[in-house]
């Protein structure tokens, strides 16, 4: 079609005007026939987006359901590849874990997102913190249920914390090869209890006011670091110097334990918590996944390795 | 029986959630015991029969051959987790739509509030200071709490009872655990959120908080009441008592071990016995000094210039 109506091909007296016109010619044949072609099997293309280069970008694998991909759709993602691709089958069971772990990351989670919409309308000053949690308690959109949320998420969090200790202990769970991860998940338990704590004061109301001040002045007698505490006053512990002077800022709680607070409970605390939680969760996987159900050992069988040689053997 | 005082201190926005870690743990507990009681019937099953202990599972949940051992995490975990968050999400957002975070006056050091309390799941310690001074209820008590929560995998040499539940292989570390949870940790917040009212004294559920009330307690030190008056003879008195408590109550946990835990009692180092001795001994101090406290009204039993006990 192209070659018919191309003017070059005679004998070149073809004026400027006619090769012109042929060449518009030319361009509207090809938007009426070659363009609606094109855009006709792209939009067919379309009806399958998981074969775009887009989609492809994205999703590195397919998704029919098939065993492999079933596995990929864990493996290479990266939130969830903290989970194995497979599992044994009763550990899914809610009576035996009781999800209190993966709940409590959960709230984890909503409290850093609550915490930072928090943020954004808070002020870690004597003047203006009371005015901060007023304000957005009565004319900030959506602020009360906001504050309701970090407060009651924060509870439920040390809650969850508690009954997940409570399972890992009644299974057993921390004993070898599982003693470490324990360890590190007792440090998570006082880093909750700390950030909540921390949160306490915030508000700048008589409840936390005083909630920390009866928290701290549980440290003014620290042995040899408080100035109350046995052995603090030989070793030159005064108020102005001893380790609660350290942990508000100042002899009473003030504009400085106000600011410390919330340096703690915003920055400080979740960073070490949120580091310990990455051990903690990578540890589970390197221990061998969670820990059970596991099958009951007998009494007979305690003090024998479980696998290896010396058991096949017998 | 005043209603609307318990009332008000149930539905006092910050209790709410002790309010609700009651029914919780209950429910939490029996789930155990539910499963603990159905393994201990599997194992004596087994013990019983060792033809099939070595064919069977070990599992109370059912089994057969052909079965595949694993499941996929994509759906099978993977979607109970996405409940899950659903759920603790619903939860939450009645929760904070029907329940407002409590505000009280802005903060003003010059009006105590009475009773001035710690945050909810400090209050067992707070409960503590009834009963210590200070320096151990604050300080020595929560650091032993932690030390004594990290070492109990090193201390624990019973190989039984990894990975699911069971009371029958483990009686003692979990009756200590529950001790220790239950009651020395749970049952001191509850008092301390429940019982606590102003100036700290006890009031019984449903007994109105009185602000004017006065108790008029003499509370003694045990040196006292042997008639020992001079500095030094207490310090002394007071080291003795304390250190006949550590050497007769670990006399007492070791010929125990002995004779009921010999199996486990075999399998410690003596650095891992003496360490479960000092620390169950402490953990028992502590309802033995609130016994002393609340019948005999005993305040001290150690009294130096620098520290009481």
């Amino acid at each position: 079609m192209a070659d018919e109506n191309n003017p070059n091909g005679k004998n070149g007296k073809v004026g400027l005007v006619e090769r012109v016109t042929a060449g518009v010619k030319d361009h509207i044949q090809a938007i009426k026939v070659d363009i609606p072609a094109k855009a006709k099997e792209q939009i067919e293309g379309l009806k399958d987006p998981t074969k775009t280069q887009v989609y492809t970008s994205i999703f590195r694998h397919k998704h029919d359901d098939t065993p492999r991909n079933r596995a990929l759709g864990v493996l290479s993602n990266v939130f969830l590849h903290l989970h194995p691709a497979k599992i044994n089958r009763d550990s899914v069971r809610y009576s035996y874990t009781w999800g209190m772990g993966g709940i409590t990351f959960f709230l984890f989670i909503i409290l850093t997102y609550t915490g930072v919409l928090l943020m954004f309308y808070y002020h870690p000053s004597k003047v203006q913190a009371f005015r901060d949690v007023l304000y957005l308690e009565h004319d900030v959109p959506f602020g009360k249920i906001l504050r309701n949320m970090h407060r009651w998420a924060a509870h439920l969090m040390v809650i969850g914390v508690w009954l997940h200790m409570f399972r890992v202990f009644l299974t057993g769970s921390y004993k070898k090869p599982r003693e470490f991860n324990w360890n590190i998940g007792v440090l998570l338990l006082v880093f909750t209890l700390l950030l909540s704590f921390t949160g306490y004061l915030l508000p700048d109301d008589q409840l936390g006011f005083w909630a920390v001040t009866v928290g701290t002045n549980m440290a003014r007698a620290t042995p040899l670091l408080g100035h109350e505490g046995p052995f603090g006053s030989m070793l030159g512990m005064t108020p102005y110097n001893d380790v609660r002077f350290g942990l508000l800022g100042g002899s009473i709680v003030d504009a400085n334990a106000l600011l410390r607070s919330y340096i703690w409970h915003c920055i400080g605390i979740p960073i070490v918590a949120s580091i310990l939680m990455i051990v903690h969760f990578w540890r589970v996987r390197k221990d061998g996944g969670i820990s059970g159900p596991a099958p009951v050992m007998l009494e007979a069988e305690a003090d024998k390795p479980r696998r290896g040689p010396k058991a096949a053997g017998e | 029986m005043d209603w609307r005082q318990l009332w008000e201190i149930c539905s006092a926005p910050d209790n709410v959630p002790i309010v609700g870690l009651i029914p919780l743990l209950a429910f939490y507990i029996y789930l155990a015991w539910r499963q603990a009681h159905a393994n201990d019937q599997l194992i004596e099953q087994l013990e019983g029969d060792a033809a099939l202990a070595k064919t069977h599972h070990r599992k109370t949940w059912p089994f057969k051959p052909g079965w595949q051992k694993e499941v996929h995490v994509w759906p099978f975990l993977l979607r109970i987790e996405f409940l899950a968050a659903i759920i603790v999400t619903i939860i939450l957002m009645v929760w904070s739509i029907t329940l407002n975070a409590p505000l009280e006056e802005p903060a003003n050091p010059n009006l105590t509030m009475n009773p001035a309390k710690a945050p909810w799941y400090f209050l067992g310690l707070q409960e503590m200071l009834v009963y210590f001074d200070p320096w151990i209820a604050g300080v020595v008590m929560p650091t032993m709490i932690i030390i004594g929560l990290m070492v109990i995998p090193y201390i624990d040499t019973n190989p039984l009872g990894s990975g699911y539940y069971t009371w029958k292989q483990r009686k003692f570390s979990i009756g200590t655990f529950l001790f220790g949870f239950i009651i020395l940790w749970v049952a001191m917040i509850i008092i301390g959120t429940f019982i606590r009212g102003p100036g700290w004294q006890w009031f019984w559920p449903g007994q109105t908080w009185d602000h004017n009330r006065l108790i008029y307690e003499v509370n003694r030190d045990l040196p006292d009441i042997f008639g020992i008056t001079s500095n030094l003879a207490k310090a002394l008195f007071g080291a003795i008592v304390v250190g006949g408590y550590y050497l007769l109550g670990g006399f007492i946990v070791y010929s125990l071990f002995r004779r009921f835990m010999a199996k486990d009692f075999k399998r410690m180092s003596l650095l891992q016995f003496s360490i479960t001795q000092f620390l169950l001994l402490t953990m028992v101090a502590l309802p033995l000094k609130m016994g002393l406290r609340l019948l005999w009204h005993i305040k001290y039993v150690w009294i130096t210039p620098w520290f009481n006990v």
